[in-house]
């Protein structure tokens, strides 16, 4: 087990790496920075002082070198939109994006797993046919149009809850609600189809036999294996969660990291963009190591493999 | 046979037991109105072809068929003297185990890869012993000395993957006979099992069974392994047993045409034969019955009253009986031949 994760960690280190380097050249592929900091009217001069400066007139592998390095020590540069460090920036930025995510992750699991369960146990029955719809819906509808018609109905018409903006649980809800509803769709159906794999097999009919009562049979001797499915997409969840955020706080004006990189987009501050892109790297291939780490756990024929 | 108690040690009676298969398409009739019974100790054989009704027949022993297609229609499944077809499902589960239990076919599949041999062992113990940790799995160990898994205590932290087909078979056994049950149905548990490792594992089965005195179905399409291990042998075709018996008396004497072709088509050492010997045609499909013997268009004995009513049980011998025209006295059309056992028979 052990072995199992430093090897993981070494992988994922090699991925930063590959990321990196994308990061960096793509930010050099985007065009010359300067042409989007300074306006037209720039003399020639102040133009290359500039470039000097920045270190922009040396050898790209070089270039390469001074941005990994300032990247380890946490120089992230300077937005030149807000005019303030991008490290104080995310600082600044990411509690509010990942209390939204967490918010969104704690709902798709406790709505998700117990009614993919349910769906497998009671397979065929009005309560099965009611989350195949709640299901197809939350997969097909765009986040955004998901978000706007939650925001219209209990916002809007009703009145219950505030349109948009960060405060307390009651500003979560419909962000929330509408960051996590692909996911809730997704894993849902992948539970309910594992669960009904699980309920088939051999083992079960085994544990049947031996007298055990049903709800331990399918709390114990199926959820655990039809976990499997479902975590692999754990990763994808991740993915999920990040570009919907940008949508999402977007669309309740919550002021987190997506609704940043939107600003700064906007504004062709690439300095942020490129630091956040590599954060959201960061972040994506840590949480593809823990899920491989939990896969492990749960199955042991993957720990031993 | 009627419901009236027979023997006393008598076990396990069977009356008129038929599930069906209920599928959108078509009713089958997986098993069709079985009866026997089975004794205290006693191994009973059930043999036919694949598709032919053995598992279901062992499913519905114990109330777990395949819900909610298939269903129990008709009968009594009498067990120590209780009709369980009239048990609720929370009084199943304390049949389920401690009274009956079931060895299934394939080993690699029936064993949960998720949890450990010693849990799914201390599992199956707990059912019957609500015990401390300790003692439970002193009990554990135990159970795995008695089908002989090699240095138990070490095994017990194995998960199923981390062991070999006839180590799984012999946990899947402990599981089996972990409440003590009465009864063990044993469905085919052998088939993935090779050659060498069958033979340990039945002769493993008799001794715990001459220990324990416990009652065995054995199901299994090889005659060979009815030969070792069964008192006495139901032959089952197409959802109904043809002919039932002691296990010598089907072999010297078989007397359904079915029968006698079945065990004319187990290949013979000592003989050499340019073909195998086989029976003609298909079995019926169980969703699409004929209204007469199941096996008359198979049959070369066949008369137009095969083809029209099922024909009625007529016995052999003592406690051997057959379903087929032609061996009631009053039957005109062609008798049939007498059979001769073939020299060096199985067994």
């Amino acid at each position: 087990m052990q072995r199992f994760i430093v090897l993981r960690i070494l992988q994922g280190l090699l991925a930063v790496f590959v990321i990196s380097l994308i990061v960096f050249a793509l930010s050099r592929v985007a065009g010359d920075p300067l042409a989007a900091i300074l306006d037209d009217e720039a003399g020639k001069e102040q133009i290359e002082r500039l470039r000097q400066s920045w270190g922009l007139d040396k050898p790209l592998h070089v270039q390469y070198f001074t941005y990994m390095r300032r990247l380890l020590t946490g120089d992230l540069g300077v937005s030149f939109r807000w005019d303030r460090p991008v490290l104080e920036l995310i600082a600044e930025r990411l509690p509010a994006t990942v209390q939204l995510s967490a918010f969104a992750l704690v709902i798709t699991g406790i709505i998700a797993f117990p009614i993919g369960v349910l769906s497998a146990v009671k397979k065929d029955s009005w309560f099965d046919a009611s989350g195949k719809m709640f299901a197809i819906l939350g997969q097909s509808a765009p986040t955004f149009a998901v978000g706007l018609i939650l925001m219209w109905l209990f916002a809007v018409q009703l009145g219950w809850l505030p349109t948009s903006g960060r405060g307390g649980i009651k500003h979560m809800l419909l962000p929330g609600f509408a960051l996590g509803y692909y996911n809730v769709a997704a894993i849902m159906r992948l539970t309910r189809s594992s669960m009904l794999d699980v309920l088939d097999t051999e083992y079960v009919k085994l544990a049947r036999i031996k007298g055990i009562p049903e709800w331990k049979i399918v709390w114990k001797h199926c959820f655990r294996n039809a976990l499997i499915g479902p975590l692999t997409y754990f990763s994808l969840i991740f993915a999920v969660l990040i570009t919907g955020s940008v949508v999402i706080e977007t669309v309740f004006a919550w002021p987190g990291l997506g609704l940043m990189v939107i600003e700064a987009i906007n504004s062709k501050d690439h300095i942020v963009v490129q630091a956040v892109v590599m954060l959201f790297a960061l972040l994506y291939v840590g949480i593809n190591i823990v899920t491989d780490i939990t896969y492990a756990y749960v199955d042991p024929r993957i720990r031993y493999g | 046979m009627t419901a009236v108690q027979t023997a006393t040690d008598t076990i396990l009676e069977v009356n008129n037991l038929k599930t069906y298969i209920f599928t959108r398409a078509a009713t089958v009739k997986a098993v069709d109105g079985i009866s026997f019974d089975l004794k205290k100790g006693e191994t009973l054989g059930i043999v036919g072809e694949s598709g032919c009704g053995k598992t279901m027949t062992a499913l519905s022993l114990l109330r777990l068929v395949p819900r909610p297609a298939g269903r129990i229609v008709e009968g009594e499944i009498v067990l120590n003297g209780e009709d369980i077809l009239q048990k609720s499902e929370d009084e199943m589960r304390d049949v389920r185990g401690r009274q009956i239990s079931m060895i299934l076919q394939d080993p690699q599949t029936s064993l949960n890869p998720v949890f450990t041999i010693g849990n799914q062992l201390r599992e199956a113990l707990g059912i019957a012993h609500r015990e401390n940790k300790s003692s439970m799995l002193g009990r554990a160990v135990d159970a795995l000395r008695k089908v002989n898994v090699a240095a138990p205590e070490r095994r017990l932290d194995d998960y199923p993957h981390q062991m070999s087909g006839g180590m799984k078979q012999r946990v899947v056994g402990a599981i089996a006979m972990s409440c003590e049950p009465g009864i063990i149905i044993a469905d085919e548990p052998t088939t993935a099992l090779d050659v060498t490792i069958q033979l340990q594992y039945l002769r493993l089965l008799k001794e715990i069974q001459a220990e324990t005195g416990l009652a065995i179905i054995f199901i299994t399409h090889d005659f060979g392994v009815v030969a070792r291990m069964c008192d006495r042998v139901a032959v089952m075709y197409a959802g109904r047993i043809i002919e039932q018996g002691d296990v010598r008396d089907i072999f010297s004497r078989p007397a359904h045409p079915y029968t006698q072709a079945l065990i004319n088509s187990v290949p013979k050492l000592e003989e050499r034969v340019d073909r195998l010997y086989s029976i003609e045609g298909q079995p019926p499909l169980l969703s699409n019955l004929p209204e007469g013997c199941r096996f008359a268009p198979r049959c070369p004995y066949a008369s137009d009253r095969c083809l029209e009513t099922y024909p009625t049980s007529i016995q052999i011998a003592e406690a051997h009986h057959a379903d087929c025209w032609a061996l009631h006295p009053d039957w005109d059309g062609m008798p049939i031949a007498e059979y001769v056992a073939p020299t060096g028979t199985t067994g």
